[in-house]
């Protein structure tokens, strides 16, 4: 085959791929941020007895779940613009991220909700709490604790689908990757490295996500 | 003759087709305590839970100091309240459960300055205080930091009348406050609603302790298949009972 | 203005036709990338899981890494490090057979996974049951564990299918002519870029949403009765 490996080409780009990592990591953030949102006002949405509100969630989540996010990804970059919508790469891309991981994460919402007993709501019903206060003081705390397990794999594919900014060349860890492929031609060497950068932050993340389950953990 | 604390008017209930509450009048006057007694299914819980409004009901008045709870009749029609309204009058009333239902997230002392604080809109410290004082009333003094998980189901339930309690209701509803416990820690639960009662709290009990009621009620209700099939002084009713119903239930229950 | 959106849908209309075998071909590319992902995927990925529950101590710890490995790194670096390194190495593949094999070695990773999990959450008293009654280890895995594994894996399988044919998509990136790029092709042409993105996109939304009922059908066929 005739290749030698030689790392030096990458070692010297590698601050590339590190601010590319950056990069990817306040993408996820940010998109976490507003998808959490997105997706919890949709749990309880479809949660609630109200068809009304509930249809339309349902709606929502199917339509996202069944969509290749790379479609979303280019038709909010490319075709929005065409109804007067125009946003800027990286708010293109993070707000198609946070309103795809909301459909995920409606799901996980959902499921965590439904495990709140009934009982305890109507135990702060009947303290005088708001059903507001209730669900701010008792039922999310409980459903954040319970969905903890698989929040972690969502936000870890969450930060793997930002490699798809790539595609509409928001510089992140795979776009970098890919230049730094192109301009030094040391290709097993630079896909190494990146795959070993995402595969050890999507470890940091579970770990991060494992620490504060413990930490929320209720005692026994 | 007092306003009575509780009125309750011709209170139906139903789910879908099947009516539990076909019409139940009672009072009661304050500083009572009513025992509920009746075979499961008869509706005692169903009213309980529409006192304060967990079950939404179709028919009939229910006043606490003369005010109509959950329902505002105008021309003749009738609509629910707004949320916050109901929030302002279920504090009217304290509930303790079968379940305990301790917010298990929090420390005893937590659960019970939740509603304090957020309710009564009570000083953190304040509330922190008062429910210390709660706390060791009902014997959990040493327990307040503990967490729901970490406490024996009598001293959850000590802890959620503690926390029902400390809102200062004017009346307090038990929903079978024993039933979910082993044997051995219902008389730990029995001795706190005792003391409350000697203190002059007015308590609606759901129960199936009928030594309980017969030692603690001043007046017992017995439930039958959605209407009260017999009411007067336990000491009178458990010896006389007047009902072939109640003869039988009262045969089949553990009270001899 | 009804005039206006009248004239853009028959425009639209016009432009779909020419479009049509384009899109056609996207499509069929589109499939069988899905289809030969899946398949050669789902082979790799039952002796994965096999591997990872019935291998030796060094063979698990060398398919646990693999797993890690490709279960921690993005699809699209997969399609771009196949297609980058392949051609390097010398291996003529093209960006179909590259893209393929990345998108199946994504797909074995996610079956061996289902595969060990639905093994190993079944009960040990039911091999060694087997083996009281005197199966062997090969006659025990075909008559006992396998059914019960195929059953609780079945659902999940499918809905892996669905996300085969999403992540087809990133196939467009290295330049395999499927739906999304035959899309993208022919918006160049006409500028037409929100009617062609989202007919795109009700395609692939009809394709998976027919793999999932597909799932959801599979689901209660496959539930034990009980």
């Amino acid at each position: 085959m005739g290749y030698t490996l030689n790392f030096a080409a990458v070692w010297r780009s590698f601050d590339l791929l590190l601010g590319g990592l950056l990069l990817s990591l306040q993408l996820a953030a940010v998109a976490l941020v507003i998808g959490a949102a997105i997706g919890l006002v949709l749990a309880f949405a479809l949660v609630g007895g109200s068809a009304v509100l509930r249809r339309p969630a349902q709606l929502y989540v199917t339509v996202i779940r069944n969509l290749p996010i790379l479609v979303l990804i280019l038709f909010t970059y490319f075709a929005l613009p065409q109804l007067g919508v125009r946003l800027d790469k990286i708010a293109s891309f993070v707000l198609t991220l946070a309103v795809y991981s909301g459909a995920y994460l409606a799901e996980v919402f959902r499921a965590g909700l439904l495990s709140v007993p009934r009982g305890l709501k109507e135990a702060g019903l009947a303290i005088g709490l708001t059903p507001m206060q209730i669900r701010t003081s008792i039922v999310i705390p409980l459903m954040v604790r319970n969905v903890l397990p698989s929040l972690s794999s969502t936000l870890i594919s969450l930060f793997k689908d930002t490699s798809l900014a790539a595609a509409i060349a928001v510089p992140e860890l795979t776009f970098e990757a890919r230049k730094i492929n192109v301009e030094t031609f040391r290709v097993i060497e630079v896909w190494m490295v990146t795959s070993a950068l995402y595969v050890a932050t999507c470890a940091v993340l579970a770990a991060l996500m494992r620490a504060v389950e413990r930490r929320l953990a209720l005692p026994k | 003759m007092t306003k009575p604390l509780l009125e309750i008017q011709g209170l139906r209930k139903q789910y879908g087709a099947v009516e539990v509450l076909k019409g139940v009048d009672c009072t009661m006057r304050q500083g009572e305590v009513i025992a509920i007694i009746g075979s499961s299914g008869s509706g005692k819980t169903t009213m309980l839970r529409c006192i304060n409004m967990l079950e939404e009901f179709q028919g009939g008045r229910i006043l606490i100091d003369g005010d109509a709870i959950g329902y505002d009749e105008i021309a003749g029609a009738r609509r629910r309240k707004g949320e916050k309204e109901i929030a302002r009058q279920r504090a009217l009333t304290g509930m303790a459960f079968q379940q305990f239902n301790l917010f298990p997230h929090m420390s005893a002392a937590q659960n019970v300055m939740l509603g304090l604080v957020k309710v009564k809109k009570m000083g953190r410290d304040e509330a922190r205080a008062l429910a210390e004082g709660w706390l060791d009333r009902v014997g959990l003094a040493a327990r307040a930091d503990h967490y729901p998980g970490q406490l024996s189901g009598g001293q959850q339930q000590r802890v959620a009348i503690a926390r029902a309690i400390a809102m200062n209701p004017r009346l307090m509803l038990f929903d079978e406050v024993t039933s979910a416990l082993d044997p051995e820690l219902v008389g730990e639960v029995l001795q706190v609603i005792k003391a409350l009662a000697a203190e002059g709290m007015s308590m609606l009990l759901v129960t199936h302790e009928m030594r309980f009621a017969y030692e603690v009620a001043s007046r017992v209700i017995f439930m039958n298949k959605g209407v009260i099939g017999e009411e007067g002084d336990p000491k009178e009713m458990f010896v006389r009972p007047q009902t072939e119903r109640l003869v039988e239930f009262l045969k089949s229950s553990s009270f001899q | 203005m009804h005039d206006l959106l009248t004239n853009d849908l028959l425009m639209f209309a016009n432009e779909l036709w020419i479009a049509r075998l384009a899109l056609l071909k996207g499509l069929g590319v589109t499939v069988s990338i899905s289809l030969l992902s899946i398949l050669a995927g789902s082979v790799a990925g039952v002796g994965l899981g096999l591997g990872l529950v019935y291998g030796n101590r060094l063979l698990r710890l060398l398919l646990r890494g693999y797993t890690d490995i490709v279960r921690g790194t993005p699809v699209l670096v997969l399609v771009l490090a196949s297609y980058y390194i392949f051609s390097t190495v010398g291996l003529d593949l093209g960006p179909f057979q590259a893209g393929v094999l990345a998108l199946a070695v994504f797909c074995s990773s996610h079956v061996g996974e289902i595969l060990r999990g639905a093994l190993q959450a079944l009960p040990a008293g039911q091999t060694e049951a087997a083996k009281a009654i005197g199966l062997t280890f090969g006659q025990t895995f075909a008559s006992v564990l396998w059914p019960q594994a195929l059953r609780q894996i079945l659902p999940t399988w499918v809905n892996t299918a669905a996300e085969m044919v999403k992540a087809s998509t990133l196939l467009s990136v290295i330049g395999v002519a499927e739906l999304l790029l035959r899309t993208q092709e022919i918006i160049s042409r006409n500028f037409m870029s929100l009617e062609f993105y989202f007919f795109a996109g009700f395609l692939y939304f009809l394709i998976n949403f027919g793999i999932e009922r597909l799932g959801k059908f599979v689901e209660r066929k496959t539930a034990v009765p009980s």
